[in-house]
């Protein structure tokens, strides 16, 4: 790589740089298809959640864990329970439900006058809308009211709690998403920054600042994170601001390691000689030369604190509810395994594609990015 | 191959196991939720340390199958007139498992050391009925002034402060267990160790490897040896309730102290009845912070506790392992009227209304709702609970949020009286009386997170606690419940606990109770 | 050589002792603390408990009066476990966890190596695609999914395996932990061999190799694979440390007594003692395994030299 030629205008070579890069990523289909899947994945959950007709707060009450289905719900059996549920709450006495014209009608029956306000509790219950008495005794002891259906999609089913599954995971992957963005984001900054200075400036300050690096490499991991949940876990971003501040170490040695073998390229060397000034020689040389691996390591660092925040989620240490995220999910769903399947299966087939995306988006990156392959 | 491979497999298994040795042995599982943090008796402060005592230790008297009161190193007692001084007769021929008698200078030593400051046992104050007990514990007084005696080798008394009828219910907590002096001397901090371990139980201690596992095995020397069916014990500690209901499955366990809520539907299909529910002496509770605005208004703090949905909280986020609670204290304590809150026979619905009315009143409307912040511990049913009520509190205009913490930050906030407005907290009895739960109100006490202070409130509890006969007690602090939480909600009770367990069907002679206490010695396994 | 080694130590005494600061008044900032739980102890109580532990004393001399027992090799007693020492607890687990990570690690190193070749020598073909795949699916499954699956699939579909437990060491319950732990590994292991090999096929030396008509095999084996092995070993030297000091999710749902669940459920318990074990614990093995990962950098590689 080192035959690139001087006589190049550095700014061509950083278009040219990015323009083959480009070329090299459209040829590589994983990658390519990789990012749409990505892109897609983002949009979806960005403004997916406006049209699932369901808040990701709201709890169905009659509806926990009901499995994924494209029919509405209820079901024809899921009625009579739901009947039952709704009379037996209100203290009173079902004396039968028949469906006529598409309405329900209940009759209850008490020892004591009944209140006609008792048509709150089957409006009450998810699954029935509209309650009105149709007919009542002269004693008020017994009661007929007619009720309407509320249809319901829950097409990813509902959680333990009756909360639209679908609505959920795609709130959970914003958060899934923005953590790993944020994170990545984080750590980078502080990366670059923390081993272009160390790298450029050298000598005794490198000694000293890749000294505290072998330091907190050598800090306990978990311990340093479950210290964080415990300062931060009231909020759940500042948390993660926290993880991506102790994730730039890789980042800061990878940089470090650039800069220190780029300062000593015959074409910077040659520019310096040229009396380039140490800014432009940063900007035009460096930086470019360092662009590749900085964008490599965030594709693989984002999946890392995806992974990350659900190991914390397991440990009950997740983003804090009604909020939630797709770590959060699957750890729900790892504990009613093997019923209720699809708690599991839907958040982790969001969360294993999207890194499966972001592993070949890097890999794609990394082919295209790689001077030596050129 | 898949045969050949197979076997291999099991023949494996059977011999590290050692289920099959030269004689039946009868092996028994016991999955119990958490490690103990000491097998120390002295030094224990949960349940889960509670059943490996019970079968290593034996108190002066103990729980049978049905969690009934019985003698047990005590083989007889008589009690003074005043109700103030208890003088046990120890059983002649019980001995510890060295061979060496149990007497009364022994339970001497272990009242002793309980209150000694410098055990710093956790459960020091169980003795507190007992004369001095308290000031020794606090460092005024020397241990040997507490008030009890040996009369001679087999007999044991104690002096009270007052009549304090549940003194019999108490002993049986593993915090007044006896430890042999000779063995504590010789071992000092050691003597817990398996091998140095002396124990007056039905078993004694053989291995304790953390994380894994702790085995007792029969105890020859005790008395009742014959009727004990059970050779090993094996304490599994079950951290992932998960894991633990496969190994069930698998017959890795016989019995597990805990099931998974969420999949309760699908283990009583699976494992019938297998799957043991009933109440259990404990409360759900949620506190509020009363001597902060806007919670100081007890009209307020009604109105939230009315428009809970208990039931809803019970059947549907516990799956009906809880029952909806309206007083602190569970029923299920002979004697003991308890004292519910007003609304605690009205309809949802009413409940309701009458909440949206007192909120009215107190001047919140959609344009200046209430803000509250519900404060809980990490735990999978709690965060049903806390996003259940969230929900339910939401049509009402309260804008509630959610703070999970861990449970240590969670409990040391409560404990340091730091700012909250509600927060979750939970009480299992230590032993089957009323007292156990009220006391937690009193002014000053210990786990009085609300800082509750009423005058009447710890009158009645003194007036309750010198009362003579039984009846008047009950009657005194059932009046105090009626003022302390029915009135004041110094706690806001939401659901009475239950037990959940699931049992082998091969094993015999496990009673449901209260207190979910098991004494491996009354149980069998075919 | 020797000597390198030799000062390599002596600096990692004041790493040590920055981490163990750090950690020590990190931990007691932290709120909450050891002795609080669900049933509350009365105040009189807990001050016993503080003053048979020492908690009352002023900070500074708590934590000089624990830099003095650490030098003399003594992580004191449990807060939580007080049954046990520190030093206790490590000694029960510490081989559990050995084994486990040591057996994974090495399982992980030759599986994942092996195909990583295999993928890379038929880059862009089917092996290759495959090989990426799995690799790619075995780190992004969370391992608190794989465990619970293998549980139910080996041991209550199949019975092959038990559940849990430890069994006392036997070969039979270590399969599930062991392959729990070895997966993710393996993946990453494998995609890293793949990238270092191509790369290494690449080079200018493996290429004149090979137009000179050496085979195949010997080419891999003698020349690309030794400049290939460079970025595993350097992977392997922290995977290791972390591996070797076990996982809590791993030994969670598995119920294995190793000492990997103590990372966690000591910061979460404020088990002072017991966490700082652990911090010292793993900053020791990761110093040694950095060490260790240079060394091999100098066999492996005869440009690297320490003097």
């Amino acid at each position: 790589m080192t035959d690139v030629s001087i006589s190049h205008v550095p700014a061509e070579k950083g278009r040219s740089l990015w323009a083959d890069a480009w070329a090299r990523m459209k040829e590589n289909r994983a990658a390519l298809w990789s990012a749409y899947y990505l892109m897609f994945m983002a949009l979806l959950c960005v403004f997916g959640p406006w049209f699932t007709s369901h808040q990701f707060t709201t709890i169905y009450q009659d509806y926990n864990r009901v499995p994924p289905s494209f029919s509405a719900y209820p079901k024809p059996e899921m009625i009579d329970l739901a009947v039952k549920d709704a009379v037996q709450r209100s203290r009173v006495k079902l004396a039968g439900w028949e469906e006529k014209d598409g309405k329900i009608l209940i009759t209850i029956t008490s020892a004591k006058p009944i209140d006609e306000r008792m048509t709150r509790y089957i409006d009450r219950s998810s699954v029935f809308e509209g309650t009105q008495v149709v007919q009542k005794s002269a004693d008020s002891l017994k009661l007929v009211m007619s009720t309407s259906v509320e249809k319901q999609y829950f097409f990813f089913g509902t959680d333990n709690s009756g909360r639209d599954m679908l609505t959920r995971t795609l709130m959970a992957g914003r958060v899934s998403l923005a953590i790993g963005l944020l994170a990545g984001l984080v750590a980078v900054v502080i990366g670059v920054l923390y081993g272009a200075t160390a790298g450029f400036i050298g000598g005794k300050t490198d000694e000293v600042m890749m000294r505290i690096v072998d330091v907190l490499y050598a800090l306990p991991f978990i311990f340093f994170v479950i210290m964080l949940v415990v300062f931060f876990g009231r909020n759940f971003v500042l948390m993660f601001l926290a993880v991506g501040a102790v994730l730039w170490l890789d980042m800061a040695r990878i940089v470090r390691g650039q800069a220190l073998s780029i300062k000593r390229q015959e074409y910077v060397q040659a520019a310096e000689a040229l009396g380039v000034n140490r800014w432009g020689i940063l900007i035009r040389h460096i930086v470019p030369n360092l662009l590749g691996p900085v964008v490599i390591y965030m594709t693989l660092l984002v999946p890392q604190v995806i992974i990350l925040e659900s190991f914390l989620s397991y440990l009950g240490l997740g983003v804090q509810e009604p909020m939630s995220s797709w770590g959060v999910m699957i750890s729900q769903g790892a504990k009613n395994m093997p019923s209720a399947n699809w708690l599991i299966a839907i958040p982790s087939f969001f969360l294993t594609t999207t890194l499966f995306a972001l592993n070949f988006i890097g890999d794609g990156l990394r082919d295209a990015l790689d001077p030596k392959d050129r | 191959m898949n045969m050949n491979f197979k076997s291999w497999l099991v023949g494996t298994t059977m011999l590290v196991m050692g289920t099959t040795g030269a004689f039946a042995e009868v092996v028994f599982n016991r999955g119990n939720s958490a490690d103990p943090e000491s097998l120390d008796p002295h030094k224990t402060s949960t349940v889960y340390e509670a059943h490996i005592l019970r079968d290593l230790f034996m108190g002066l008297t103990i729980h049978n199958a049905k969690a009934e009161v019985e003698p047990g190193a005590a083989e007889s007692w008589t009690i003074s007139p005043d109700g103030k001084v208890y003088t046990f007769k120890l059983r002649a021929g019980a001995t510890w498992s060295d061979g060496s008698p149990v007497t009364a200078n022994d339970f001497v030593f272990s009242w002793q050391r309980v209150v000694d400051p410098a055990t710093a046992a956790e459960y020091a104050y169980m003795l507190a009925p007992v004369v001095n007990a308290e000031d020794v514990t606090a460092g005024k007084k020397k241990p040997d002034e507490l008030g009890v005696k040996a009369l001679d080798d087999m007999t044991f008394e104690v002096t009270l402060n007052a009549p304090t009828p549940y003194l019999l219910e108490m002993l049986t907590h593993q915090a007044t267990y006896p430890v042999s002096k000779a063995n504590v001397e010789k071992f000092g901090a050691d003597f817990i160790k398996p091998g140095n371990l002396v124990s007056n139980g039905a078993y004694v201690l053989a291995e304790f490897v953390p994380n894994d596992h702790v085995k007792a095995v029969k105890n020859d020397k005790f008395y009742d040896a014959a009727n004990v069916k059970i050779d090993t014990v094996n304490f599994i500690p079950t951290e992932d309730r998960s894991t633990a209901m496969k190994r069930f499955e698998a017959g890795e366990l016989d019995s597990n102290d805990d099931i998974p809520t969420e999949q309760l539907t699908d283990l009583k299909a699976k494992f019938g009845d297998q799957v043991h529910l009933g109440p259990y002496l404990g409360t759900y509770y949620y506190v509020f912070k009363i001597h902060k605005a806007p919670w100081d208004n007890v009209k307020l703090r009604h109105a939230i506790s009315e428009a809970i949905d208990r039931d809803y909280l019970a059947e549907k986020v516990w799956q009906n392992t809880m029952i909806p609670a309206y007083s602190f204290v569970p029923p299920g304590i002979s004697g003991y009227e308890t004292r519910t809150t007003e609304y605690a026979e009205m309809s949802q619905i009413d409940r309701e209304d009458a909440a949206k009315k007192a909120l009215a009143e107190l001047g919140y409307s959609p344009d200046k709702p209430l803000k509250m912040e519900i404060r809980y511990n990490t735990s999978e049913n709690h965060k049903n609970t806390a996003v259940a009520i969230q929900e339910q509190l939401k049509p009402l205009g309260i804008e509630v949020t959610l703070l999970n913490t861990d449970t240590k930050t969670h409990y040391g906030m409560l404990e340091q009286h730091g700012d909250f407005d509600i927060a979750r907290a939970g009480w299992i009895a230590d032993y089957k009386d009323p007292s156990n739960f009220l006391d937690l109100c009193k002014t000053g006490a210990g786990n009085n997170y609300a800082e509750y202070s009423d005058k009447e409130y710890d009158e009645l509890l003194a007036a309750g606690a010198a009362a003579p006969a039984p009846e008047e007690r009950m009657k005194k602090l059932s009046d105090a419940e009626a003022i302390g939480v029915a009135r004041d909600l110094c706690v806001v009770p939401l659901l009475y606990y239950g037990f959940h367990t699931v049992v082998s069907n091969k094993l015999k002679g496990w009673e449901d109770n209260v207190m979910d206490v098991h004494p491996t010695r009354f149980l069998s396994k075919e | 050589m020797l000597r390198y080694v030799f000062r390599r130590f002596l600096t990692a005494i004041p790493t040590l002792f920055v981490i163990v600061s750090i950690a020590f008044f990190l931990m007691r900032v932290a709120p909450g603390g050891p002795f609080n739980q669900e049933k509350g102890l009365n105040p009189v109580i807990k001050a016993n408990l503080e003053r048979v532990f020492h908690l009352d004393e002023p900070l500074w001399k708590q934590f000089l009066f624990y830099l003095r027992n650490l030098l003399s090799g003594d992580f004191g007693p449990s807060y939580n476990l007080p049954d046990f020492t520190v030093a206790d607890l490590f000694k029960a687990g510490l081989p559990v966890s050995l084994q486990l990570g040591a057996m994974a690690l090495i399982l992980a190193l030759v599986i994942g190596s092996a195909l990583g070749i295999w993928a890379a020598l038929r880059q862009n073909q089917l092996t290759d695609y495959a090989v990426v795949g799995v690799a790619t699916a075995g780190s992004t499954i969370p391992t608190f999914v794989i465990a619970p699956l293998f549980q139910l699939f080996f041991a209550l579909t199949l019975h092959w395996f038990p559940v849990g437990g430890w069994g006392g060491g036997a070969l039979i319950n270590k399969v599930g932990p062991v392959l729990t732990l070895m997966l993710p590994q393996l993946a990453i292991v494998a995609r890293l061999m793949r990238g270092s090999m191509i790369e290494s096929l690449h080079a200018h030396h493996i290429r004149t190799a090979r137009a000179m008509g050496l085979s195949d095999y010997s080419v891999v084996i003698r020349h690309a694979l030794r400049g290939a092995l460079l970025p595993i070993v350097s992977y392997s030297g922290p995977a290791a440390a972390a591996l070797l000091t076990g996982s809590v999710i791993v030994e969670t749902i598995f119920s294995i007594p190793g000492v990997g669940r103590y990372f966690v459920e000591a910061a979460l318990n404020r088990d002072y003692t017991l966490v700082m074990g652990t911090v010292v614990l793993i900053a020791i093995f990761t110093v040694l395994f950095n060490l260790i990962v240079d060394i091999l950098y100098a066999v492996i590689d005869p440009r690297v030299r320490y003097d």
